[in-house]
């Protein structure tokens, strides 16, 4: 061919060439590799906020049910009254005597034998370091010093603003940290990072204390003491998550009760108290301002600033808290037992006042005297007649109550004859936060930034709105500020800039979702409020992992959830799939598989990304539904499908959800029927004027019956309330429970309705 | 025949549509049907397709706007990625063949290479990796007790993963 010399030189260009092209090809290969982890990674972390954001819907819906529930059915006997009104009573006292059970804390004994840390008030900065050195070796706090504790927070926090105002001419520096992780080495973390706090060292911690771990309690002990010891450098946020309505769903409630066997119930009442007297944001050299949520285009802080915020107990629900007050508090009267403690709901302030009026009522109790304990569905009635008839029969029952119960309440009988027409008016003596007080808090905690201009409600949280960079652009101006801190939402970086940087979301709970979902972030602020951020991703573990392997474990954590999601919609996913098999041939295609479980779960995945992984590959593209889902139940019912629990705290009062049960179980079959479920809602709502769609009853509905088949027997009833404790489930619980009395008297026959 | 044929083709271009639109929804942060110019590669890559980064430039430069602003919009996107998919153009590489790119930096025939050799390809020749890619593929690919990639094995498990 040549001489040597270019032989050498062609195969010597060849090789090269070849090496090129070598490396080329698995750079080419390795680089779509990643890029396809990258897309799942970003999968995974839709799958887990549109799950989150589903469950926090979900809560709503089911808490609005119970509550209308409450509000609009009249017991027919003592027994019943009794049992609603242990139901949704806590047995919260008025003011006066609230505080003095709190003082009550000295009445509980301290063991000898006990080893965790002994607080004595005024707290000293010793107190608070031995707390965490506690924590740190596994102690746990004794009742006594919790409850003393909580007390001295309370009595510091209503001397506080609800805008609480900080300087950078006392500290230097100031740094807030965003949702915490609630494991007790989140605070140590940080401290060990940034230092413990100090007159140069403030720090802002920016609400969502609690929830989703397992040290939530320990958590709040540590925020707390620092707060009493450095009251001037130590500053809380409220976020949604200090509510006890919220904390029934994410945990903390079940911690505390578990921790606390003996003296859970108080110490979950009385850290109601103190969340609410939790200061609704924070204000930094009147330029920075430091919330949980975020604003909308009615934020006004001058409002904010007026607001008695105490009287905000739980932002989950507030529309019917008037009619609500008032039935509860006349029946609340009624039982008055002989002891002078005397149950007021739950949802109320602490008011012993009465309501200005009698009860609200609906047309269809006309009829409860000739249905027991059900609710009748259907029948045209005419409202005012059967208003003034119902209400007419209640006050007399409340009047035959009163005598029983041997006591005379003092103006019931005056407020009982006054008309229906002032039902609406507003009692002087009884702290209700007005619609609009309500409406500028829920957004404060609940809002998220959005990219576009505007404000529009929060769909997907169920509260608070998606307020635009002009919105966010009118609040600064306005108030003269320079930027807004804000958290509420998890970020993968820990820290996200938005609004042209006048908005910053600060979330230091890193690993939120799984180990190694995100990074935790807090930020610093100095003197000149020049944000200064630092990262950290607090697990050993993760640092060994390669990203590959990271974004595996995410993953799976992200697929599960995932399935048990699907499961629980399987009846509605099997529709769907029908309607794309109109042959009935059992199979269809992967592409009918992703429109039909987007039209029935809503949660706006990508389907068609996550399909390999939900699927298993078939030949020629063509899916067998039916055994599909056959394979994810099968997976569900061998763990512990029940993810988390709505009012939880009613878990001892079984039988009394029994009743509950009953009295929706018009034919006395011992289930009730989708359908039994959904007319009596639809009855419900239609006397209400409640705004809720078919859709979202025959949804609320679904989410009950946990194994689809139609109906919910009392056992999905009462595990939707996590009452059936594990064991319980292998024993007596498809029994139908036995009749009570008040049940029996004069029931129709079945199918009435 | 052609109209069922052409029947076929817009049922496969309805699907493909779905699928694209999916895949750039992902990165849509904005929700305004824009994503950011640094991402269309992992967008293309996770369709399937498995270009080299001189196809990629290429490809931007055809979807991007004509005074590129950092962004491409969706219905410039769609068009283009859609002909991809139909043509199946930037198919993936078989495993075999993967193999034997790596048995040609290998040229001792040993069944690894050194960590030192691996880095030097990787970021010398072809398309060379930034700092960040090499050290991650470092990370999952080098045996620490060797210190070498045994390339075989490597593949196989890459694969797996994949599935």
């Amino acid at each position: 061919m040549g001489s040597g010399t270019s032989t050498r030189h062609h195969s010597a260009f060849q090789n090269a060439e070849r090496t090129f092209k070598a490396a080329a090809l698995i750079q080419r290969w390795y680089r779509r590799y990643v890029a396809r982890l990258e897309m799942r990674r970003r999968c995974t972390w839709s799958i887990f906020q549109s799950i989150e954001y589903a469950g926090q819907q979900d809560q709503v819906k089911l808490h609005d049910f119970f509550s209308y529930l409450m509000d609009h059915f009249i017991p027919s006997s003592h027994n019943q009254r009794e049992f609603l009104t242990h139901m949704f009573t806590e047995d919260r006292f008025a003011q006066d005597s609230e505080m003095e059970k709190c003082s009550d804390y000295e009445s509980i004994e301290v063991p000898d034998s006990y080893t965790g840390p002994r607080l004595s008030f005024p707290l000293l900065p010793d107190h608070a370091t031995a707390l965490i050195e506690a924590f740190r070796l596994k102690q746990q706090l004794h009742a006594r010093y919790v409850l003393n504790l909580l007390y001295e927070t309370k009595k510091h926090l209503v001397q506080l603003p609800n805008i609480n105002r900080v300087s950078t001419c006392y500290s230097e520096e100031i740094t807030v940290c965003g949702k915490s992780r609630s494991e007790v080495a989140f605070p140590i973390f940080i401290y060990i990072l940034n230092g413990l706090p100090s007159p140069e060292r403030s720090y802002v911690f920016n609400g969502d204390f609690v929830d989703r771990g397992k040290d939530s309690v320990e958590i709040l002990m540590i925020l707390f003491a620092f707060m009493l010891v450095y009251p001037k450098e130590f500053h809380l946020n409220r976020g949604n998550h200090e509510d006890h309505m919220v904390n029934l769903r994410y945990g903390f409630t079940k911690e505390v009760m578990n921790k606390y066997k003996i003296h859970g119930k108080e110490i979950l009442r009385t850290l109601q108290d103190v969340f609410c007297w939790l200061p609704l944001a924070t204000l930094i050299d009147e330029k920075v301002l430091i919330l949980h949520g975020g604003v909308s285009d009615i934020t006004d802080l001058e409002l904010l600033d007026k607001i008695e915020r105490n009287k905000i107990v739980s932002t989950m629900r507030c529309k019917t808290r008037r009619k609500k007050e008032k039935q509860m508090e006349e029946k609340g009267k009624a039982n008055r037992k002989s002891s002078a403690q005397e149950p007021i709901p739950w949802f109320l302030p602490q008011s012993r006042s009465l309501p200005s009026s009698p009860l609200r009522l609906s047309s269809y109790k006309a009829h409860k005297t000739n249905r027991s304990s059900s609710i009748p569905c259907g029948g045209c009635l005419d409202g005012r007649e059967l208003s003034r008839q119902v209400r007419s029969s209640v006050e007399l029952e409340l009047e035959r109550c009163r005598q029983q119960a041997g006591l005379l309440v003092t103006g019931q009988k005056e407020e009982a004859s006054r008309s229906a027409s002032e039902a609406d008016s507003e009692a002087g003596e009884l702290q209700k936060p007005t619609q609009e007080e309500w409406r500028q808090v829920v957004d404060i905690l609940w809002s998220d930034p959005m990219a576009q201009e505007g404000c529009k409600a929060n769909t997907i949280r169920g509260g608070g709105c998606y307020f635009g960079p002009d919105v966010t652009q009118q609040l600064l101006q306005k108030y003269n500020l320079r930027f807004l801190i804000r958290s509420h939402e998890c970020k993968p970086e820990g820290y996200e800039f938005c609004h042209n940087r006048k908005v910053l979301t600060i979330f230091s709970a890193s690993n939120y979702y799984e180990v190694g979902s995100n990074r935790g972030a807090y930020v610093k602020l100095g003197p000149a409020l020049t944000p200064h951020i630092v990262q950290y991703q607090a697990n050993k573990v993760t640092n060994t992992l390669t990203m590959r392997q990271r974004i595996s474990r995410v993953e799976e954590s992200a697929l599960r959830a995932l399935r048990e999601k699907l499961f629980a919609h399987s009846s509605d996913l099997l529709s769907e799939f029908k309607k794309h098999d109109a042959d009935k041939v059992g199979l269809i295609t992967l592409s009918d598989w992703a429109a039909a479980v987007e039209s029935a779960l809503h949660l706006g995945l990508p389907w068609r990304m996550l399909r390999s992984q939900l699927v298993n590959s078939s030949a020629d593209n063509m899916l067998e539904y039916k055994s599909w889902l056959k394979n994810l139940a099968k997976e569900q019912l061998s763990h512990e499908n029940i993810q988390s629990s709505l009012l939880e705290t009613l878990y001892r009062n079984r039988s009394n959800l029994e009743t509950i049960f009953r009295i929706i179980d018009s034919d006395h079959s011992g289930f009730i029927s989708l359908d039994e479920f959904r007319q009596t809602w639809k009855l419900l709502s239609s006397h209400m004027n409640i705004d809720i769609t078919d859709d979202c009853i025959c949804d609320l509905a679904r989410s009950i019956d946990f194994n689809k088949d139609g109906h919910i027997d009392i056992n999905e009833f009462l595990e939707a309330f996590r009452l059936v404790e594990k064991s319980c489930l292998e024993g007596d619980t498809s029994e139908c429970p036995q009749a009570t009395n008040a049940k029996d008297s004069g029931c129709n026959s079945p199918g009435a309705c | 025949m052609t109209k069922e044929r052409n029947q076929a083709l817009e049922i496969i271009v309805a699907e493909f549509h779905k699928k694209i639109k999916e895949a750039f929804e992902v990165f849509d942060h904005e929700s305004n049907n824009t994503v950011d110019v640094r991402e269309i590669g992992t967008i293309i890559r996770s369709l399937g397709c498995c270009p080299t980064e001189g196809e990629l430039h290429d490809l931007i430069a055809e979807v991007e706007e004509e005074e590129p602003t950092g962004y491409i919009r969706f219905e410039k996107f769609l068009p283009v990625m859609t002909e991809i998919l139909l043509e199946r153009r930037y198919r993936p590489i078989p495993e075999d063949v993967l193999l034997r790119a790596f048995e040609v930096l290998d040229s001792a025939k040993r069944g690894f290479l050194t960590k030192d050799e691996l880095i030097k390809y990787m970021t010398e020749e072809g398309e060379p990796f930034s700092q960040e890619e090499m050290e991650e593929m470092l990370s999952a690919a080098i045996d620490p007790e060797s210190n070498s990639i045994h390339y075989k094995d490597y593949i196989t498990m890459m694969v797996i993963d994949e599935n």
